[in-house]
């Protein structure tokens, strides 16, 4: 909502200067989002005279003027404009002057080997109209050497203000002067409104077929209107507004909408035909509105027709067929109050905003029409002429008076500030609210947004000021402070820091993905209606996606080494439809894992061992009971089917998946290079129960644990982890650890065996052991090793 | 000097001492002996020299050894004369291979140490650098502040319906605030009365803890939400932050002192002013939009003194509409509640200065504006990294 100060000095009597204005919107609620004095930009241009025009040199279209800028000094400028003459008054901008419309800074220069000392303008340079076939021209009574601004009055600051949706009464410039006048900024100037008396009936039925859309249709005729321009008056509050004039009635229609909020609508009389009624559309019918756009209509939606069709998607934007133009001699005013929830949904469905929705869908005053009607008639009679009708009021506005229950001590118990019950009264009632002695405060018409107590203590607490509120501190909750957040949070933080300490980088990538990428990582379960692109679509079902498209744009700007994690939520659907979000950590490692190196030679890749590594120590941080995960497969058709597990607690519950990326994924993702990646299902880790702080005893073995080494041949489909999984358990009492340290195939290794060689660890429990022992212990581990395949190498 | 003639006054005193056996005894200058011997030892350039100076002494056919065989044969007067100078010998020469063994050995190390040296302006092997996502960081940093406050961290569901993202937030299907969302949609689904959309706000956090714990209530709700906006300044999905609080008795006034702790706490400046403009939240009444007064140090914004006004949260009393739709008596309980752009917050506060780089996962960005894994935030330590 912008306005000049001029303006809204015509509903307020003050002083304040602008920025007294601003101050106190912004401490009320109104929301100044600007102040622009259009004075600003045109400093340095005056009114001045063409003394002498002569032709350039050397230069067809270009003229050499001398120009009188009020100081008697002729001074040199080199002009292209045809309509440049001696005698002509105009607009010069002086060397230092920034044109307003490109911003370009005004110097002396030669032009074409001539010097110029400023320019002559037109209007678009000034940004004062589309003109630029010639240079301004002024009536010849214009003052020479008067600053351009001052002559043409632009010197009027224009305000912005963002008003809110409940403030439908602040979207005219008189409900600001109101509030305005409420905080004690001046007084608000009576508003007097004459009824213009009608000279005949109305020629037109008026109705309202549809009470529930349009429960009141007000209108009158005027015949005999010129439509010609506006008065300057009306422009430049309408540019100031940021509207464009556009002909007397359109710009009265447009100005008391901005003046009052009262939106309206002038019909040509001579392209109607029968009744105007107020219904709703039927369904498939079109109307062509004033954008010049199409509109498909359905029942639900309420119109302005007349016996040939649709005028008007009523309270949203008149019919492009009825509109007023230079030829209208006789119109028909529309002034209706529509239901505010319809006008929503019709503007919803329609996709279609205009200031007149903007303005019923939040509720205009119902008590305004008849105001509002003659505040019209009285601006088209005085500025186009003509004669009025009587009036037509068609159904009734809901104008009956709310009240609410009050007490002026909920204004501290909410608001938190001692406000006299006096003041209370005395502000509410500045905002045009009636209170009696029983504190039942009445609602003006124009509040809509007041239904219950809390909006009058907002209504007191803004007009004394938010800044009047004091501080209270919050009371500290008794007893131990307790922690606040919760296990699962406690093991994000975790994780997240400890993948930060193992060297990676922790990334956040869009939840949304484009549905080829979903598809390729499972598929996603959610798909936008309404995407913003093809790219941010479906909610991804995987974190790897993301990663791989961050990696590759980070080898595209040359990194060599890509060492990403995110943690955030995949997104699945739950059987009753709602959502599912599951606590992921996805990890990407690309490119080099060193680089060459004096000591180390050439760079080296990363491998599925790596991100293994990264995995298990990311589980340990989270909790998980690592030395119980069982490596199996099923990691996903996107990994390389030979080089990917899945990390297991018992055969179902999947607690990571891991290994090198497929090729084909990642040409898929433009990645040049192998990737090692992996998620860990954070949801899937059960927690940790909580056994206090004590710790059990540190008990240490009072024996020195004792190690053998076992070197087995087994055929190279056993998998090392199997072997050493029956090696640990060939003897739970005694052995406390097996670990694989050599693998080897080749020489003296038969085809299609391997040379697999494990560390087993034994503890003597209260005595050393004997041979004997010994012996029998190194027997079970042949045998179970045996067992899976596995031969002793002799 | 003083040793060597003590030994030669004790080796005549031997030969007194025990005259029957002189003649047996080849009575040797002991003295001069180890004079010899030490000097010898002293004289050997190599732990081999060493050894055959130990072997023609003190090996099983060595001069000393042959001297302390000689004790066997003596009378115990003589043996308690000459045994003590004997061994004295034999200790002085021990003494002197050793001294001369670790000589040399010390030298040979030095030797080899010298030809092990390494040039250390090599580069060592590089340990990549990790970093933390300055939104995570940040959502620390809030829930270290706000804990000290006694608020606990709540979550909800991004995908949400449209009944907890407006319909009970006092957002109804007709009210202009749902335009002014810019909302994502899901396609409606057969049966389902419930439209699911992406939650615009964390507000939603609110009713879902209000329905599903019972006053007092202290919560703060990070998290993504999702507008269908996007330029310089707007992304589709951003990081927002709720705070609410349901108890007896809360005003504005405990509304302006926690926001007021929280962000001196956050900035860690006892000169952020805070600025509490009215404005409008469907969800809250009185509702406020704060203000925080900045300075310009070298043309950039500065969180702190008040030469310039930012809007950085929405604020407000919850509803009672709000209260009642979440199953609470709003005449018993009342409360407040506040949002703000984390992501917002970590640029006032670090210094960037363009949203879109914090979704794009440039690690040199990530390098640039991350925070180390140890950079915990803590009270005791500062929030602030």
């Amino acid at each position: 909502m912008k306005f000049s100060l001029s303006w809204l000095k015509s509903h307020l009597d003050t002083d304040a200067d602008i920025q007294a204005v601003a101050d106190t919107l912004n401490r009320i609620g109104l929301e100044v989002e600007g102040i622009e004095n259009p004075a600003e930009k045109l400093k340095g241009f005056t009114v001045a005279r063409v003394l002498t025009a002569a032709p350039h040199p050397q230069a067809d279209k270009l003229q050499l003027l001398t120009v009188d800028q009020g100081d008697g000094v002729p001074l040199q400028v080199v002009c292209g404009a045809p309509n440049a003459r001696a005698g002509l008054i105009g607009v010069f901008g002086r060397e230092g002057a920034v044109v307003p419309a490109n911003g370009m800074v005004l110097r002396k220069a030669a032009i074409r080997g001539v010097e110029s000392n400023g320019m002559m303008c037109s209007s678009r340079e000034l940004e004062l109209g589309d003109d630029h076939d010639g240079i301004i021209e002024l009536p010849a009574d214009a003052p020479v050497g008067t600053a351009f601004s001052d002559y043409a009055q632009l010197n009027d600051p224009v305000i912005d203000v963002a008003v809110t949706p409940n403030r439908q009464d602040c979207m005219g410039v008189r409900g600001i002067a109101r509030d305005l006048a409420a905080a004690g900024l001046g007084t608000l100037k009576p508003l007097s409104v004459a009824p213009v008396a009608g000279q005949f009936p109305c020629p037109t039925e008026i109705r309202t077929d549809d009470a529930e859309g349009c429960p009141a249709f007000y209108g009158r005729v005027i015949k005999g209107v010129t439509n010609g321009a506006s008065p300057a008056w009306m422009q430049a509050r309408l540019k100031s507004a940021g509207q464009r004039p556009i002909s007397a009635l359109v710009d009265i229609t447009n100005y008391v909408m901005l003046d009052h909020g009262r939106p309206s609508h002038a019909y040509d009389l001579a392209k109607l035909t029968g009744a105007v009624v107020a219904r709703r559309a039927r369904d498939g019918e079109m109307v062509t509105a004033l954008n010049g756009k199409q509109y498909a209509l359905t029942s639900a939606m309420t119109v302005i027709a007349d016996d040939s069709g649709v005028h008007d998607i009523a309270g949203i934007m008149g019919g492009e067929h009825s509109g007023c133009s230079e030829a209208t001699t006789d119109v028909l005013l529309e002034v209706a109050y529509f239901t505010p929830e319809h006008i929503a949904r019709t503007g919803q469905a329609l996709g279609l905003t205009s200031d007149a929705r903007t303005r019923f869908e939040r509720g205009v005053d119902p008590a305004f029409l008849d105001d509002g009607l003659e505040i019209i008639t009285a601006l088209i009679i005085d500025i186009c002429g003509g004669t009025a009708s009587d009036v037509v009021r068609a159904g009734a506005p809901p104008v009956e008076t709310r009240s609410l229950s009050y007490d002026p001590a909920h204004c501290t118990r909410l608001g938190g500030i001692e406000v006299p019950a006096e003041q209370q009264a005395a502000i509410l009632k500045s905002l045009g609210f009636g209170v009696d002695a029983n504190w039942s405060v009445t609602i003006p018409s124009w509040r809509r947004d007041m239904d219950g107590s809390a909006d009058l203590v907002e209504e007191v607490t803004r007009i004394v000021g938010f800044d009047h509120v004091p501080s209270a501190p919050l009371p500290r909750a008794e007893g131990v402070a307790k922690p606040t957040a919760t296990p699962m949070q406690k093991v994000e933080r975790r994780v997240r820091r400890t993948a930060a300490a193992r060297g990676l980088n922790e990334a956040i990538t869009w939840s949304f993905l484009p549905e080829s990428a979903a598809a390729a990582f499972g598929g996603g379960e959610w798909s936008l209606a309404n995407p913003i692109s093809e790219d941010l679509k479906v909610m991804r079902p995987s974190l790897l996606p993301g990663l791989l498209m961050a990696a590759q744009r980070n080898a595209d700007r040359g990194a060599s080494s890509v060492r990403l994690f995110e943690i955030g939520r995949r997104y699945f659907r739950k059987n009753d439809g709602t959502s599912d979000e599951r606590l992921t950590l996805g990890l990407l490692l690309g490119g080099d894992k060193t680089p060459r190196g004096w000591a180390s030679g050439k760079a080296s890749r990363f491998d599925a061992f790596d991100v293994k590594a990264e995995v298990l120590a990311l589980l340990a941080a989270a909790g998980a009971p690592t030395d119980n995960l069982q490596v199996m497969g099923d990691a996903g058709t996107y990994y390389h089917p030979g080089q990917s597990a899945t990390l297991r607690l018992g055969p179902k519950t999947v607690l990571a998946a891991f290994g090198m990326l497929h090729p084909a994924t990642a040409k898929a993702f433009d990645l040049a290079g192998p990737a090692a990646v992996a998620e860990i299902f954070l949801d899937a880790i059960p927690a940790k129960r909580s056994t206090g702080f004590m710790r059990a005893p540190f008990t240490p073995p009072t024996l020195q644990a004792v190690t053998r080494d076992f070197a087995f041949l087994a055929p190279d489909a056993l998998a090392a982890g199997d072997l050493v999984r029956t090696v640990k358990g060939a003897d739970k009492a005694h052995i406390v650890a097996a670990r694989l340290f050599d693998r080897f195939t080749g020489a003296g290794v038969p085809d299609g065996q391997v040379s697999l060689a494990v560390e087993v660890v034994l503890q003597p429990a209260e005595k050393s052991f004997t041979d004997a022992e010994l012996k029998a212990i190194s027997d079970a581990v042949v045998a179970a090793a045996a067992k899976v395949g596995a031969v002793l190498r002799s | 000097m003083r040793t060597r003639a003590w030994t030669a006054v004790a080796v005549r005193a031997l030969s007194l001492m025990w005259p029957k056996h002189s003649e047996k005894i080849v009575m040797t200058d002991l003295g001069q002996m180890q004079t010899d011997l030490v000097a010898r030892i002293g004289a050997a350039d190599s732990l081999d020299a060493v050894e055959a100076i130990r072997i023609e002494a003190l090996g099983k056919a060595g001069s000393v050894s042959a001297l302390l065989k000689s004790l066997g044969g003596m009378t115990p007067e003589e043996r308690s004369a000459e045994g003590p100078r004997i061994n004295g010998l034999r200790e002085a020469v021990t003494a002197a291979l050793a001294a001369r063994k670790a000589e040399l050995e010390a030298a040979d190390l030095a030797a080899r140490l010298a030809s092990e040296r390494v040039d250390l302006t090599l580069p060592a092997p590089e340990a990549p650098r990790g970093s933390v996502h300055p939104v995570s960081q940040v959502m620390d940093e809030l829930a270290e502040i706000f804990a000290d406050m006694g608020f606990a961290v709540a979550e909800g569901p991004e995908i949400e319906d449209d009944w907890h993202n407006f319909t009970a937030l006092n957002i109804p299907e007709t009210h202009p605030a749902r335009a002014m969302h810019d909302t994502f949609y899901f396609p409606d689904v057969a049966g389902s009365n419930h439209k699911m959309l992406l939650r615009t706000h964390t507000s939603p956090v609110q009713i879902r803890t209000m329905m599903t714990q019972q006053p007092p209530i202290r919560i703060i709700a990070p998290g993504r939400v999702y507008r269908s906006d996007s330029d310089a300044t707007h992304t589709p999905m951003f990081h927002q932050i709720e705070g609410l609080v349901i108890d007896r008795g809360i005003t504005l006034g405990h509304l302006k002192w926690t926001l007021e702790t929280f962000l001196k706490a956050f900035f860690e400046r006892d000169d952020v002013v805070l600025r509490l403009r009215p404005s409008y939240f469907p969800f809250t009444e009185p509702s406020a939009e704060v203000d925080v007064g900045y300075s310009l140090v070298n043309g950039k914004r500065v969180i702190g003194g008040s030469e310039g006004w930012m809007e950085v949260l929405g604020s407000g009393m919850v509803h009672p509409k709000v209260i009642a739709a979440c199953g609470l008596d709003p005449d018993e309980w009342q409360g407040f509640a506040f949002g703000t752009g984390v992501d917002r917050l970590a640029m006032l506060k670090y210094g960037m200065d363009d949203l879109r780089a914090f979704f794009d996962g440039d690690m040199r960005w990530l390098g640039h504006y991350g925070f180390g894994a140890l950079d915990v935030p803590t009270l005791s330590g500062g929030v602030g990294a």
